[in-house]
């Protein structure tokens, strides 16, 4: 079906000036065609370990992991027939039409896909492998499985989308599994709160999601990405005069699930569900949702003449959440929030690196990010389940307990600081290279403020992660009983995935190897992006001292012995309150927003409802009952009086009539006889 | 020898058979009554035919159909006396009085 798009393609030349790579690719053959086992296998385990988990000998753990195994293998040679001649396939199945609009289940099979089929495989698997020791006698065991099976599922779905339609279902799959994982620990109230705050925040933004979607397809006439593309092509005028608006609110539903500012206060609330969900849910899944819906429509962001204006709105976007978010991880106690907080600043740094136009660089960091921020997340939780506490003024000193989650946890934070040689350190060079490039093209505020920013975002990511460090593994133990280092199912995925951490730069460093760039740009529509063919010194050399400052400065401040101390001298009038508070964005939505909604707003509805709206049916009603009333009256006594005497007559009739009846075998035949003499009596009368 | 007297003759008969059906107690002498005006009903189809000069005699032919069913409905109403009086040790038809209201 691509062969369609071809001349679409040759068209499109003129966009590739800045040397976009040219796409070779074959279907991928019966690999592609298979290729819906990935989203169906682990929705369907879903199914089968809620009725089937808790009799089965692994309690649905063995089932949702096969499932995670099934898509890591299948993803990994989907990459590497990808790698070898290119797949870019399309598979779909007519569902139905909802009016003109063709309703399609699909699965799309190309460079993209096939790279978050591969990480929401692998991360997947490893997470779950690790899930087994962390969740280890929970109440709601197999069904958190089952939960997790789901979410991962629901992820695919949404990544296997040919159509909105499908990524539609995909985002609120993903959605709801949150929520259900988030709220895992229902009993504590603030739990199902968090699960809550997830949910309707998404569900705000959400709506900008399905208006986006709507706008696109009543003016592109079709769901279909590839059909928005063919549009796109031949200059749609009406495509075209909606493209910005299209644009705009489907990034705001973008911003809702990868916790853009304003959007972002669900993500730290989240960590209130187990630690593995924290780390599938803030690496491979469900926050890349976002990232991914604008890499899937990257060329429409990319078309001034469509969405191309929504991109300085990303950059900025992405570049206040990178920056400011990461800030207020300065100031969290709780391990896994910091960590919260430093995805939601890196998921500014891929959004941002979309806006910019530098989409191999973004993906690449959703790449190196999901693989070290799981890890940190597993090892936040390794921490968490020897020491039966999330706060960091508990921890302390583990280095000496805990040497696997120790080594593994220091890698993951060199892979997020962006420590030469570790994966951060290539993706994020990368996003802030492309930055630069991009501002000194097209220099306008926006591009140098995101420069400036994520150069600063750098800094304050290492700050945080010395901080966090030092606080948890330097230092004396401060907590209660004696720490112990995890079983080994908890550390072995903690090693595979800090090899993944240490290495997966390599698949992307500028000048030697373009494997990644290679990997996630066959895509049926040509992607158009500035192509780095050396690393740009001058910010590494900028960029890597920064960092090292800052890791510097943090071990400093935060050094161990005067680890409470310095807690307090960090307090800064001003700034500390601020970060303490979050800006008070939550104070300004819970007071601002949530409660003049709960409170007067909902109480002044009410009035309206209850004395002006009802009033209307509430008089039609009571009228009604007097009519009512009146009609009764009529009916019981004269209709129904008609029908009861006529009964009451026949009764006495009857009643007197029996009598005659004795039963009398000689009676009735006199009486015949009689009857047959009278009868002969008026023939000879008359 | 007129019409009459055999018209008479039938009358009696009819009338003594009402009589015996409306008074006698015991059931199998209702049934002989009803013999008895079936006889009578005979009696009026020969003379009838006799005294119209039917051809084809139809009226004989018909009291023959008669003696032949009156045969028949004299063994089921035997029949239905005798089960009665199995039942219920007694052929008296006051007693039977079960189809009263």
């Amino acid at each position: 079906m691509f062969a369609a798009l071809t001349p679409f393609l040759a068209a499109f030349a003129f966009l590739s000036e800045e040397g976009g790579h040219e796409v070779h690719a074959g279907d991928g053959g019966a690999l592609a065609q298979w290729a819906w086992l990935i989203v169906v296998v682990p929705v369907v385990i879903t199914f089968l370990i809620v009725f089937f988990g808790k009799k089965s000998p692994l309690k649905g753990w063995g089932m949702a992991t096969f499932g995670m195994a099934f898509v890591a293998v299948y993803g990994a040679v989907l990459a590497w027939v990808n790698l070898q001649e290119g797949i870019l396939y399309e598979g779909a199945i007519d569902i139905g039409k909802i009016g003109p609009f063709a309703l399609q289940w699909g699965w799309v099979v190309d460079g993209l896909s096939i790279m978050m089929y591969f990480l929401v495989g692998i991360v997947g698997f490893l997470v779950f492998v690790y899930a087994k020791g962390y969740m280890k006698g929970d109440v709601r065991y197999t069904w958190f499985f089952a939960a997790f099976s789901l979410f991962a599922g629901g992820m695919l779905v949404l990544v296997s989308a040919p159509n909105l339609i499908q990524l539609i279902v995909g985002w609120e799959l993903v959605g709801v599994s949150s929520y259900l994982l988030i709220a895992h620990y229902w009993e504590d109230f603030d739990n199902v709160d968090a699960g809550n705050k997830a949910f309707m925040t998404n569900k705000i933004a959400d709506v900008g999601l399905f208006i986006g979607a709507i706008i696109m397809a009543l003016s592109a006439g079709s769901f279909q990405f590839s059909e928005i593309f063919s549009r796109m092509i031949e200059g749609h005028t009406l495509l075209a005069q909606f493209g910005f608006w299209a644009g705009l609110a489907l990034f705001i539903g973008a911003m809702g699930k990868s916790a853009q500012f304003p959007f972002h206060v669900w993500l730290p609330d989240a960590m209130a569900g187990p630690t593995p969900v924290s780390a599938l849910m803030h690496a491979a899944t469900m926050v890349t949702a976002g990232i991914y819906l604008i890499a899937r429509l990257f060329p429409f962001y990319q078309m001034p003449e469509f969405a191309g204006n929504v991109d300085s709105y990303i950059v900025v976007i992405g570049a206040i959440t990178l920056f400011f978010m990461g800030l207020l991880a300065i100031v969290q106690d709780d391990i896994k929030k910091v960590l919260a907080y430093s995805t939601v600043s890196q998921l500014g740094y891929m959004m941002a690196a979309m806006g910019v136009g530098a989409y191999s660089a973004g993906l690449f960091h959703l790449f190196t990010h999901a693989f070290f921020k799981s890890l940190l997340f597993l090892g936040a939780g390794s921490v968490i389940h020897a020491v039966h506490s999330n706060n960091m003024s508990d921890m302390g000193g583990l280095r000496k307990y805990m040497p696997a989650t120790f080594w593994t946890f220091l890698i993951g934070t060199a892979a997020l600081i962006g420590l030469f040689p570790f994966a951060g350190f290539w993706s994020k060079d990368e996003i802030i290279a492309s930055a630069y490039y991009n501002a000194s093209t097209d220099p306008t505020a926006a591009a140098w403020f995101m420069v400036i920013l994520s150069i600063a975002g750098a800094f304050i990511t290492a700050f945080y992660m010395a901080r966090a460090v030092s606080l948890t593994f330097f230092g004396e133990y401060n907590g209660h009983g004696h720490p112990h280092e995890s079983p080994k199912i908890m550390t072995i995925p903690l090693m595979g995935l800090a090899a993944f951490a240490a290495f997966a730069g390599f698949l992307n460093m500028p000048g030697i190897t373009e494997t990644f760039i290679e990997w996630v740009t066959v895509r049926a529509f040509p992607i158009s992006e500035h192509h780095f063919t050396a690393p740009n010194w001058a910010l590494i050399s900028i960029v890597t001292p920064i960092v090292l400052i800052a890791l510097g400065i943090g071990f400093w401040l935060f050094r161990p012995k005067e680890t409470q101390a310095a807690r307090d001298t960090f307090d800064i009038p001003v700034l500390y309150p601020l970060l303490e508070h979050k800006y008070y964005i939550d104070d300004f939505y819970m007071d601002g927003i949530i409660r003049p909604t709960m409170g007067p707003l909902a109480d002044g509805t009410l009035w309206i409802d209850e004395n002006i709206v009802d009033a209307v049916p509430n008089l039609a009603g009571g009228a009604a009952k007097h009519v009512a009333a009146a009609v009764n009256t009529v009916d019981q006594n004269a209709v129904d009086g008609v029908y009861n005497s006529v009964s009451a007559g026949t009764g006495a009739a009857g009643g007197f009539l029996r009598k005659a009846l004795t039963g009398r075998v000689q009676q009735y035949a006199a009486m015949s006889f009689a009857g047959v003499v009278i009868i002969a009596a008026l023939f000879m009368i008359f | 020898m007129t019409i009459i007297q055999f018209v008479l003759l039938g009358a009696a008969l009819f009338s003594i058979g009402l009589y015996g059906v409306l008074t006698r107690k015991n059931a199998v002498l209702v049934l002989a009554s009803v013999e008895v005006m079936l006889a009578a009903v005979n009696v009026n189809l020969v003379a009838f035919d006799v005294y119209l000069g039917d051809a084809s005699h139809a009226g004989q032919i018909m009291t023959l159909f008669l003696i032949a069913l009156a045969a028949a409905e004299v063994g089921i109403g035997i029949a239905i006396v005798l089960l009665v009086f199995r039942n219920r040790r007694s052929a008296n038809i006051d007693e039977l009085d079960v189809m009263r209201f």
